[in-house]
């Protein structure tokens, strides 16, 4: 069987799989039993299956594992702990931005991607930024709260002349 | 009849050929021996509602875990139901565990829906804490040699009030049985010493969420488990012909199993169940017996009816109505709509070869399914037990019950763990749906303008008592007696206003087109969106303000609070309706308000919301909402918060934007493109005031919110645009053919 080797969270991983066009989400949920990206569509609609790759948002259920290897993946896990949140999951939590949360792990995807690219966001480009993530509770008042948050605590940390 | 050999699988009955297990007969039932019930224990601890111990224990470190069937789907009920018994045995909130759903430890509170989850679970967890108080003050006074008025209970210890060494409350009882009756009587710690409850306290699965570590079912795997796909039908009620196993060569360790009418394929793989379960060549005899969707207003008013059922009738609205001077009417329609919720119903079935059955499951109601599924699978009811683990958000009954029955049928065919997760096009397709509703309502003013009668005339899909049949169960050709239903849907078809003379009448659909399921304000939600509407179409027909016109007909003090405080906080603009002035650049701008008691006699809910139409374009977007909450005793606030907000933005979503398609086959909308909901862009500003009544019971949250807000959206668009919407969903085509006839 082909075998295919990425990073995964920092770490060098390799799956095997029968399929080449095998969707990274079921290696990662598979034999990587991981649990933070969801199959939410396997359409590429919903956003819950993101992950990212070399820090762009991407969905896990629409990218084939041979196109994985190589790849710098980084899912939710690879963010931060119940003990040690990264700043944006720290923010969700402060805001308690999630209901049932199984659409969460690809708002903080999300958010991850346009941080980096966008520090500063406006409301505007908040929203346009998750456009494409869909959340079925109606979470999405707290997700932009959370995500001003973790916008807001960053650049307060960079005035400080910590790192980010 | 010998019961074992009764209900074994009888595996001779097993054609394997190739890789396929084509099941002719399987499971013969016998309900009655399924339901023989005992008492049932769990670790010394009897699972019953009414004993102390089997809703709470107290260990010996002076921790307590709670044991209810009442369950969180992401609605908060975790850390509320901590805060509610902390509050009665004094210790922290973070001291207390939550097993939620699982039939073998936790006792029937009954599911979770109605917003039950604090109404009846909170309250029985409440009174069991407060027995166990009385209890343990008894037990303190003992070992402290005080009398028990002397004594109080904090920081997980019985205490002289004076001050003074106390005792801990885990050495008084540590993990014994206090063997009482739950006192429903127990006196309850006074509002003004409330410690937990009125706390915003963080819900203890948000961190795990949000850093991938939480269980959800979809997340559960145990040693040796299959992945199955379940091929449904393309339509209802499809015979299945044959299948080409052919089809499915090449797709390591892939195995095709048929009961019946029932086809599903297993493997290994995860990814090879999918591909199989896609590649599988199937051949269906189809049926062509729906009205389509577009036919169903039509359907609803000239189906047969099981009966017609009197709602409501106070004085003589037909007579008052006939010689009333001015008369109104009209009618509103809402849709079937989906639970689409966000994951794919899940669950892991392990069918051991002793005849003991374990499934899990996000089941809102976890006992109801195992009897379901013990009468349907004939597994008596001691060896079949349902586990609860989080799932997607469910807001009634989504597919859980089902893809629970899909996995039990599989293991016990196959004879190995297996976990099935619904794809997509399976969930949006076979969720049971949340009814149609037709309304025709009419009103009777007299010369002064006073409502003097009001007739409100519903088709809805008429209620059998039972459970839901199960999809797998039928295409199996197991017998089941089943219901159907779809909750408590001929509420608040009455206005909540001053009228003499009402009558509320419920025509009921003998037969439902879609499988129906109770869906977040069943019924509710569609009785306020015609209430609600048509009360502002009085209102504005009389040119009088939208809340003046309320205020003017309700004296319950709550619910003009409610309203007022609505208002106030909306900074809404007296004047009567349409805006005069709406334009704002290529938009039309206004706002609308509704109010309603849900259920006429729990929550008091009043929304004001801005929206802006184009006109060009038909679409609304929603500015800000305001909302006033009055749900009696608040326990977590920002849990209520969080219930309110998702209850009005998810209604947004299903009032803009959501209609359940079907043809005369088979559902059409499977996806997220043809059944879209709201998306960031349009998700308002939602301000909710919460408005704490802690002498006043609870009465829940997770659903009244969701009831107001079809009609204040309606009323808003009527003052933007002139145009009144009364069918469900608002999309741009509805809003432009009402544009055009303006």
């Amino acid at each position: 069987m082909p075998r295919y080797a990425f990073r995964l969270n920092g770490q060098p991983v390799s799956v095997d799989s029968w399929d080449p066009a095998q969707p990274l989400l079921y290696a990662l949920r598979g034999p990587l039993a991981l649990h933070g990206p969801k199959f939410g569509c396997g359409l590429g609609q919903c956003g819950a299956c993101t992950v990212l790759v070399d820090k762009t948002a991407t969905r896990s259920c629409q990218l084939p594992v041979s196109r994985a290897a190589g790849r710098d993946i980084t899912t939710l896990e690879g963010l931060g702990t119940p003990e040690k949140p990264d700043a944006v999951q720290a923010a969700f939590i402060a805001e308690q931005a999630a209901q049932c949360g199984y659409c969460t792990n690809g708002m903080i995807m999300a958010a991850k991607a346009l941080l980096a690219r966008t520090p500063k966001p406006t409301v505007d480009q908040i929203k346009q930024a998750l456009d494409g993530n869909l959340c079925r509770c109606g979470t999405h008042t707290r997700i932009v709260r959370a995500i001003q948050r973790a916008s807001l605590a960053a650049s307060e940390r960079s005035d400080s002349g910590r790192q980010v | 009849m010998d019961r074992t050999a009764g209900r074994a699988i009888s595996r001779r009955d097993l054609l394997k050929a190739g890789g396929a297990i084509v099941v002719s007969f399987a499971f013969p039932l016998s309900p009655g021996d399924a339901l023989a019930q005992t008492t049932p224990v769990a670790g010394g601890r009897p699972v019953d509602a009414g004993e102390v111990d089997g809703l709470l224990a107290i260990h010996a470190d002076g921790s307590v875990t709670l044991y209810t069937s009442k369950v969180d789907v992401g609605t908060g009920i975790r850390i509320a139901l901590a805060q509610m018994a902390a509050e009665e045995l004094g210790v922290s909130p973070s001291r207390v565990a939550v097993v939620e759903g699982d039939t073998a430890t936790c006792p029937d509170q009954g599911g979770t829906g109605g917003s039950t989850g604090l109404i009846r679970g909170g309250t029985e967890i409440r009174a069991a804490a407060a027995t166990a108080r009385r209890a343990l003050l008894q037990m303190g006074a003992a070992q402290l040699n005080r009398p028990v008025a002397d004594l109080t209970i904090a920081d997980g210890e019985v205490r002289p009030r004076a001050g003074g060494a106390g005792v801990a409350i885990g050495s008084l009882i540590g993990d014994r049985r206090f063997s009482l009756k739950v006192d429903r009587n127990a006196p309850l710690t006074p509002p003004s010493q409330h410690a937990a409850i009125g706390k915003a306290l963080l819900r203890p699965d948000v961190p795990a969420k949000c850093t991938g570590r939480h269980v959800y079912v979809q997340d559960f795997t145990l040693p040796g488990m299959l992945h199955g796909r379940i091929v449904r039908p393309p339509s209802m009620g499809a015979k299945l012909m044959s299948f080409d196993e052919s089809s499915v060569r090449g797709i390591p360790d892939v195995r095709v199993v048929r009961v019946e009418d029932f086809l599903a394929v297993v493997a290994k793989d995860e990814w090879a169940a999918v591909r199989a379960a896609t590649a599988l060549k199937v051949s269906w005899n189809e049926q062509a017996a729906l009205p389509g969707h577009e036919e169903l207003d039509r359907f609803s008013r000239s189906a047969p009816l099981e009966r017609d059922q009197e709602i409501l009738n106070r004085g003589n609205a037909a007579d008052v109505a006939r010689r009333a001077p001015k008369t109104l009417s009209a009618t509103y329609f809402w849709p079937f709509q989906s639970h689409a919720s966000l994951g794919p119903s899940c669950a892991v079935a392990d069918v051991r070869a002793d005849g003991t059955a374990t499934v899990w499951s996000a089941s809102q109601g976890t006992h109801g399914l195992r009897a379901n599924l013990s009468k349907v699978f004939g597994i008596p009811l001691e060896k079949l037990r349902v586990v609860f683990l989080d799932g997607s958000g469910s807001y009634g009954t989504n597919g859980t019950d089902h893809v629970a029955a899909d996995a039990l049928l599989l293991s016990k065919t196959v004879g190995q763990p297996v976990r099935v997760q619904w794809m997509r096009h399976d969930e949006h397709g076979w969720d049971p749906k949340g009814p149609q509703q037709l309304l025709d309502v009419r009103a009777a003013l007299d010369s002064d303008g006073r409502i003097v009668a009001w007739e409100t005339d519903m088709w809805v899909p008429n209620a059998a008592p039972g459970a839901r049949a199960l999809l797998s169960a039928e295409a199996a050709g197991l017998q089941q007696e089943h219901g159907t239903g779809s909750g408590a849907i001929t509420q608040n078809g009455d206005p909540p206003y001053a009228v003499d003379n009402v009558r509320v009448v419920a025509h009921l659909i003998k037969d439902t087109p879609l499988q129906l399921s109770n869906l977040r304000a069943p019924g509710k939600i569609a009785n306020v969106f015609a209430v609600e509407g048509f009360t502002d179409e009085i209102a504005a027909a009389e040119r009088v303000d939208a809340v003046a016109f309320r205020l003017a007909r309700l004296s319950d003090p709550r619910a003009v609070e409610a309203i007022r405080r609505t208002a106030d906080a909306f900074k809404w603009d007296t004047r009567p309706s349409p805006n005069p002035r709406p334009r704002q650049g290529n938009v039309l701008v206004g706002r609308g308000i509704a109010y309603m008691r849900y259920k006429q006699m729990e929550n008091y809910v009043a929304i004001a919301m801005e929206v802006a139409v184009n006109a060009a374009s038909g679409q609304i977007q929603v500015r800000r909402v305001t909302c006033a909450h009055d749900c009696g005793l608040v326990v977590n606030p920002d849990g209520l918060r969080n219930q309110v907000e998702g209850c009005i933005v998810q209604t947004l979503s299903r009032a803009l934007h959501e209609e359940v398609k079907f043809d005369r086959s088979r559902v059409t909308s499977v996806d997220w493109t043809t059944y879209p909901i709201l998306r960031f862009p349009e998700a308002p500003a939602v301000d909710v005031i919460l408005i704490d009544r802690p002498e006043e019971p609870l009465v829940g949250a997770g659903e009244a919110a969701t009831a107001p807000v079809a009609a204040a959206l309606a009323n808003a668009v009527f003052d933007a645009a002139g145009v009144r919407l009364r069918t469900v969903p608002f999309t741009p085509l509805r809003v432009k053919a009402a544009l055009a006839k303006v």
